[in-house]
Order: structure tokens, then sequence, then C-alpha cells
């Protein structure tokens, strides 16, 4: 018996190795879904590099009144803001802000929403009962309305954005993670694991899971996007990340009053914005069609 | 069928008591006691003592939730600190134009969103489709306000064709309402693209091939009429997220709606006036998902017969 | 022989070849099959899932998955008409009225929003050649349903609302409604209870004679066939292996290796209870079809020969096989 259920989950294990294989082989054949790799990674490694392209105090913080509205040129090449500060050293160091708002958002949201998400699947009765009205309501409020609330409350600091977009994105997950699990805690494996005596977090961890994993990796990767939109929104109407402190939602806040004169002053940044969202997308698109060819065409 | 829209009614009210239960625990984290804010640091602590007490600050949290929400049960969702006005009017004085413009997204939504992923869905892989599905892709990672700015940029600013701001005549509503819809019209788009081609490739199409139906009638009476049922449910929570989205958009063209009297409000800190307004969303929101749940049931037969039967 | 034979086949498929083709793969699902059926009378098509049983009934109707189905070559008649050339227009004025069509699971054949009343309608009305009033199709309506065994009330339920096996008689009634010469079933019983399989092939079978259509009826149930079918083909690997009436199939003859795999794999009352023998090995991947003989890698008899050669079609009267093993006959002649 030992040695049959040993053999068995081997088998799975091959057989899941061989599928990851075969997905990550759709995934690089997907020409978009690459172009988007590359751009977003290009991203990421100008927020990981910041310092070496500007310096933060010199370059992004400190105010210059000589150098104020400076159009784009050699010397700066996305023209200076306002405060006579160099605009590309601002979009580096905001790249930093908020590309890890998005991720640390979506992780957070995705590992609390997330268990919540597996033990109602798992568990069901009433605990799921309980925990899903409680995520009716957090649905019934917009997110962005959710947000505001939160940050307004708690006072406008980057710690309390990443609360309150946390919040807000939990539901989502939870949802999402919960469906997940349905769909396979059905199946004849699980229950052979529950039989062999297994503890239900192994379980949970071991064989539900990795069987589950697909929906809650696109979900996640297209919720990065969509949380650094969110946080872009928050920051503009002055509920997010504060001035001096470079975010590209507050740069085109503070760019608002000069925009009609220095268009570069909006356009870079929301470029940087919808840049980074539409390859973080075309990730996620690739990713679902990889893991679910079926839904392709 | 009206026992259903019964339980519905009723299944609504514990989860707008919890809405607003959660809004007001979360206003109240906000720092620093009400009275203070209203008379400022130079008060003396009786008369901040007495203001507290006469405002119900006082009294347990459960007894001011129980208060708050038996008035706003009577329509009163408490005065504004800053006016001194009813909450609830000032909500009402804004909320037509947050309405309009959600509404005028909203029907704009559909009537871009749904042809154009049914078209896309038929003509699968054709030079249209393609360009359907890219521009929507754009479209779903672009922020509104972003994009909001960049159309004042090239037809007010640059092309001088309509106006940048205010509330005035059915033009200033161009350019937010479109605004609005875009990326919620790009995601309509790709769910009935996707949902038209579920439709196209099942069983039930072919049996209506067999029987030696036309194309076009295949189209409009067997994958339509299947593929619009999760669109409506769809676009029922998008007008939930237009009104919520709306908040940015009236900031981007200055325009009147409650959105702009919350942000203000938010700035200067006058809680019953936030708190009076997320509640109304949450409220519109609550009801919108009803109607449309209702909406649902009534065209899904295998949802209306389900309750038409279960007298 | 062959001249005479002609004039009564209702159907004809010659030399039929179907491909699916995907970004990354060709299936070769059909391969160079011949086929006839006699007006009034019925055929069944057998083999394992996957031998392109399927594929073959949807090539006859130009039913295949668009975009990646692909009839490559061979020719299809119906009346002596060609099927595969005809326009648009005219294959569906074909569909319904002269060939139609029941669907192997009943379940997802139905479309889910409209009334079952309405879609036996929809087909009176796409061959309304009469043009005979609304009132008079629904009267029509209200006599298929009780024609297999539904009360005409029920006209304005919807599918969810019955069950399998009533589910499966709405198919039938819509493939039925306007009297085709011709109706293909594919595999009609296999997704119902086995109590319920019995009474639909029973009300087929009725209802099949009374209207004197001609069936295509694709099965894998060996019994079945037996039963209703008064001529057979063997289908493997998207080929025709063995073909004949039904005496030549269940006679004491011999038989091609699959053939008899396949008997050999169906438990029977009358013999002994010696074990079942499952054909081993599973068919062959159909994007890459093994040389000579495609049933050779599972055949205990196969030698070099059948690695190599394809087998030439040998005649015995009525019965055709395809086999090295088997000699004599008269080889295959096409006029």
């Amino acid at each position: 018996m030992d040695s049959k259920t040993a053999t068995v989950s081997v088998d799975i294990k091959k057989a899941r190795k061989r599928r990851s294989k075969e997905i990550i082989r759709r995934f690089r054949k997907n020409k978009l879904a690459m172009v988007g790799l590359v751009i977003i990674t290009i991203m990421i490694l100008m927020a990981v590099f910041a310092d070496v392209i500007a310096d933060y105090e010199e370059g992004a913080i400190r105010q210059h009144s000589d150098q104020r509205l400076l159009s784009p040129s050699w010397e700066h090449p996305f023209g200076t803001d306002t405060y006579g500060r160099d605009q590309l050293a601002r979009v580096v160091h905001g790249a930093r802000v908020s590309l890890s708002l998005g991720v640390f958002t979506t992780v957070i949201s995705l590992g609390l929403g997330g268990l919540l998400g597996a033990m109602c699947g798992y568990y069901g009765g009433v605990f799921d009962e309980i925990v899903m009205r409680l995520m009716d309501i957090l649905l019934s409020i917009p997110t962005l309305l959710m947000a505001i609330a939160i940050v307004s409350a708690l006072g406008p600091t980057v710690m309390n954005l990443l609360i309150a977009i946390t919040i807000s994105q939990i539901p989502v997950f939870t949802r999402v993670v919960r469906s997940s699990v349905l769909s396979v805690v059905g199946e004849d494996y699980i229950e052979a694991a529950k039989i062999g005596g297994s503890k239900d977090l192994h379980i949970i961890l071991h064989d539900v899971l990795p069987n589950a994993i697909g929906p809650i990796i696109v979900q996640g990767t297209m919720s990065i996007a969509a949380m650094i939109l969110l946080a872009a929104g928050l920051s503009f109407i002055g509920l997010g990340v504060q001035p001096p402190q470079p975010e590209w939602g507050n740069m085109l806040n503070q760019a608002r009053d000069n925009m009609m004169t220095h268009p570069y002053l909006v356009i870079i940044p929301g470029i940087c914005i919808a840049i980074s969202a539409f390859s973080i997308n075309l990730v996620g698109d690739g990713l679902r069609d990889a893991l679910d060819p079926k839904l392709k065409n | 069928m009206l026992k259903y829209i019964l339980r519905r009614l009723l299944l609504l009210i514990p989860i707008l008591l919890g809405v607003i239960l959660l809004i007001m625990f979360i206003m109240d984290l906000t720092p620093g006691d009400p009275a203070t804010l209203l008379l400022g640091i130079n008060a003396t602590p009786e008369a901040i003592e007495e203001l507290n007490d006469e405002l119900g600050f006082n009294d347990p949290l459960l007894v001011q939730y129980a208060d708050y929400i038996i008035g706003a049960l009577h329509g009163d969702l408490g005065t504004s600190w800053q006016t001194s006005r009813p909450v609830f009017g000032e909500i009402m004085s804004r909320f037509p134009v947050t309405l309009k413009l959600a509404v005028f997204s909203i029907i704009v939504t559909a009537i871009i969103g749904i042809p154009l992923g049914i078209i896309s869905a038929i003509k699968k892989y054709s030079v249209l489709d393609m360009v359907c599905t890219s521009v929507a892709m754009i479209f779903t990672s672009l922020p509104r306000f972003w994009l909001g700015m960049m159309l004042i940029l090239l037809f007010s600013v640059q092309l001088g064709w309509l106006p940048t701001n205010g509330v005035g005549t059915w033009k200033h509503y161009i350019l937010p309402v479109f605004t609005l819809a875009a990326p919620t019209a790009a995601k309509i788009m790709r769910l009935t693209r996707t949902t038209m081609l579920e439709t196209i490739r099942s069983d039930y199409v072919r049996t209506a091939r067999s029987k030696g139906a036309g194309e076009n009638r295949i189209i409009v009476h067997h994958e339509l009429k299947n593929a619009i049922l999760p669109v409506v449910t769809s676009l029922g929570i998008e007008f939930g997220q237009l009104l919520g989205g709306a908040i940015l958009i009236e900031t981007v063209f200055s325009m009147q709606g409650i959105s702009t009297l919350m942000i203000t409000a938010i700035r200067m800190k006058d809680t019953p006036l936030v708190t009076g307004s997320i509640v109304f969303f949450a409220t519109m929101v609550c009801i919108t998902m009803l109607i449309i749940d209702l909406l649902y049931t009534a065209i899904d037969p295998r949802l209306r017969t389900k309750y038409t039967k279960a007298k | 022989m062959s001249s005479i034979a002609q004039n009564d086949n209702i159907l004809e498929i010659k030399d039929l070849h179907v491909v699916y083709e995907t970004d990354s793969e060709t299936v070769y699902a059909v391969n160079g099959i011949d086929l006839s059926l006699k007006a009034g009378k019925t055929l069944g098509i057998v083999g394992e899932t996957g031998a392109g049983k399927t594929t073959t009934a949807l090539s006859i109707l130009r039913l295949l998955p668009q975009d990646i189905g692909k009839i490559t070559s061979g020719s299809i008649t119906f009346n002596g008409q060609e099927l595969l050339t005809l326009g648009k227009s005219e294959m569906q004025k074909i569909r319904g009225a002269s060939i139609s069509m029941i669907f192997q699971d009943p379940m997802t054949s139905l479309n889910p929003v409209n009334t079952v009343g309405d879609q036996i309608y929809e087909s009176l009305m796409l061959h309304n050649d009469e043009h005979k009033s609304k009132k008079e199709l629904e009267e029509r309506v209200d006599a298929i349903l009780e024609s297999v065994g539904i009360p005409k009330t029920r006209k304005k339920e919807y599918p969810h609302q019955f069950s399998g096996g009533m589910k499966q008689r709405i198919v039938i009634a819509i493939a039925l409604a306007c009297h085709p010469a011709v109706v293909i079933a594919d595999e009609p019983t296999t997704a119902l209870d086995v109590t319920i399989q019995a009474q639909v092939l029973a009300m087929m079978s009725a209802l099949r004679d009374q209207l004197g259509m001609a069936m295509i009826l694709i099965t894998h149930d060996l019994g079945v066939v037996a039963e209703t079918c008064d001529d057979v083909a063997v289908m493997y690997a998207g080929e025709i292996v063995e073909s004949g009436t039904v005496e030549d199939i269940f006679g004491h003859v011999r038989h091609h290796p699959y053939t008899e795999g396949l008997f050999g794999s169906i438990p029977s009352l009358g013999s002994d209870a010696k074990r079942l023998k499952p054909i081993s090995g599973l068919m062959p991947d159909p994007t890459n079809l093994p040389t000579g003989c495609s049933f050779h890698p599972r055949c205990p008899y196969a030698t070099e020969k059948c690695r190599e050669e394809k087998p030439e079609a040998r005649y015995f009267g009525t019965h055709f096989v395809a086999c090295h093993l088997i000699t004599g006959g008269e080889p295959k002649n096409d006029e």
C-alpha cells in the first residue's frame, strides 16, 4: 500500500514537471507575452538601479529655483518640473515606489486572501459562509472608495496606502483561491491523501494548492498591474505617496497646473504607468493562454 | 418570482448594515477627537467635552453606530461640520452629476464594447480582431485620470473643440464620459469576445448548424443569446466600479459631483460628510448589484424557472 | 455488381481524407475511406474512440470545426449529388431537411436558453418549403414531441428541466422533424444510463422504420449493431479495415484481427466465462501513423510485411477485409 502511494505520488510529481515544461514552452512561443516580459524587466532594472542613474537626494528631491520647467534637453532628457528637479531622476526613483507598491500589495493580499480562500474552500461549512459574507460586504464597496476611506482615516502615508490597497484586494483573492481550491478538493487524489492520514495543512500546501495554482498566478499577475494603477490614482488625488517623495501618480498631480504649457510633465510619468501596466497585462495574458490553451482562440 | 425578489431585498439588509458598520469603524480610526477638530486647539476642555457630549461622541461605539443607522434609515446621514448643512442634502445636490457620468459611461461601454467583442469573435484572427484586441489591451492598462489629461491636451488645448472643465452643457460630458468608459468598454469587449468564442465552439451551435440554420441566425439566436448573459452581470459590477472611478474623473475635469465633494471633505477632515458619501456610494452599488441580479434571473431561463417553480 | 449497387445507394463516400490542422501539428483523422448507405437501410460504424467515426459523420454534413478540420480529398454524394462542392446556402438546405444528425451528448447539444418547442420549431421553420402557417408548424411540433414520448404540454420548458434520456429524445425529435432521408446517429446512447439506452434505441429504430429513413449508427457497442444494423463497417485509425452485412461480420468466417479483438473485449453470456481479452496497446498517435498496416503495432499476428506494406483490400461477396493474413477473394476494384 505504502509503496503504491509512493509511486503514485512520484508519478504525479513527474506529470506536474512535464506539465510545467509544456507551459513554459507555450509561454515562450507567445511573442506578445515575451515582449511584455522584456519591457517589465527593463522597468524593474530601472527601479533597482535608480541610484546609479540619478542620485536620490541631489536629483529627485533638491529643488533648483534656477532650473524650473526646462524642456527636455541633453542635460535633462525628460525636462525639469516646477521646482527645477530633473524629471528623469524622479521617474526612475518613482518607479521604485510605484512598482514595489504593485508587487507588495499583491503579494500580501494574495497571501492573506489566499489563505482565507484556501481554508474556505477546504473546510467549507459555517466558516466558509461567514468569511464569504464578510467578503461580500467588502466587495460592495468599490475598490477605490475603500482605499480612500482607509487612507483618509489613517492619514496619507506610503504604509497606509499599502494597507488600504491590500485590504481592498483581499476579497478578490479569497474568491479566486476559494473557487480554485473547490475545483480540486473533490478530486480523488485529495480524498486519497485524507484517507492516507495526512494533516490538513499538509494537504492544502502539497496537494490542493499546486493543482489550483494556475488561475491564482494569472490573477496575481493581472493584479500587480491593477494595483499600480490604483496606487497612482490615490496618489494623484493626494491620498497616496506624499511629495516630495516621487511617485508616478503624485508627479502627475503636481504637473497638472502646468500641463497646458509643459505637456511633457504629464506625458512621461503617465506613459511609465501605462507601459508598466500594459507589459504586466501582456505577461498575464500569456500566462493564462499557456496554462489553459483551451481558452485561447 | 415575487418571493425571490423579497428574499433578495432581505439579503441586501445585512450587507448594507455590514458596509455601514465597516465604514464607520474605519472612519473611527481617524486620530484626534471630533470636538477638538471642530473648535480648534484653543478651545477650553469644558467646551470640547460639552460638544462631544452633544454630538454623541461620548456614547459607546455601538450606540453611536445604532444611532447612525437609525438616522440613515430616515435619510439622515448627520450634519456636515464644514457647512453645518445636512450631509444627505449636500450629497443629493451633487449626485446628479456623478450619476449622469456613470450612466452615460455604462451606456457608451455597452454600445462600444459588446458589438466590437461580437465582431472580433466572429472574425477571429482577422485584422479587425487583432486591432480591436490590441487596442482593448492598451486601454485596460491606461490610468483613467491620465487618459483624461491626455484627452484634454488633445481636444481642448490643441484642437480647442471641447471645454476642459465644468458641467454646463452636454459638451462638457463628452470627454469625461469617454475617459471613464474607455477602459471599461475595453474590458467588456474582451469579455464579450471570450464568451462568444465559448458559445461558437459549443455543441448546441453545432446542433443549430446541423438543422440548416444560416450564419446570421446562428449568431443572433444561438450564440449571442447565450454569450450575453455573463456580460450583463459584468456590466452591473462595472457600473459600481464606474461610480467609484468617477472620483478621479471628476477631479481631472473639475466637475462638481459627489467625488469632488468627498475629496474636499477628506482634506477638511469633515468626517460626517466623508462617511456619508462613502455609505451613499456603497448603497448605490449594492442596489445596482441587486437590480442586475434580478435582471439576470429574469433573462436566464435556468434561473428563472428555478424561482418561478419554487412557489 | 457495383453498377447495380450504386442505384440504391442514397449516400456514398469515396476515398475521403480529413485532417485537423493546428499551429503545431496535423492530425490525420480519416485516411481514404469508402462507405455506402442504401436507402432505408442502417449502416453501423464501429471502432474505438478516436478511430475517426465522428469525423466521418461531421464530414458528411460539412460540420467539421471551422478553421481546423479540413477535407483534403474524396467525394461524398447524396442521391448522386456531390456534397463537398455545394455552396453554403445549398448545404444549409440539405442539413436538417435531407440529412440530419443526432449528437452524442444530449446535455450539451441543446441550446440552454431556448425552449425545446422553439428548438424543434426552428428545424421546421428553416425548411418550410410549403409555406405552412405558424399554427400548422406548432401543431407539427406537438405531434413530433408526442412521437418521441414527450407530452406536448412540456414544449414551453427549457432543456435543463428534462432528464438526460428526455433530452436525447428531444435531440432525436429535432433531427427527425423534417423527415430526412438520412439520419446520422453519433453514439446516441453513450451518455445515457444503461436502462434508458435500450428505450431510446428501440424508439429510434421504430421511428426509422416508420419514416423509412436510412441511418448511419455510430457506436462502439457490438450488441447494438447486431440488433439494429443491416451493414457494418469497422474503423481503425481513420481507415475501414473490414465491412459487410451484419451476417458477414458476426458470422464464423475469417475476420480482421482488429475485429476479432473488438469481439474479444466484450463479455458474452453465452460463452464460458473465459477471461476477457482486451486489445493490448493504444490507438496509434494520429499525428504520426505507423507505416504499413496501421494496426500492426497491436496485432498479435503482425509480420514483417505488415510493418512495411499497406494491405490490399479483398472482397468476398459483400464482405470486405483489409489484412495481409487474409488472402483470396477479389481485389478491390474501382469501376
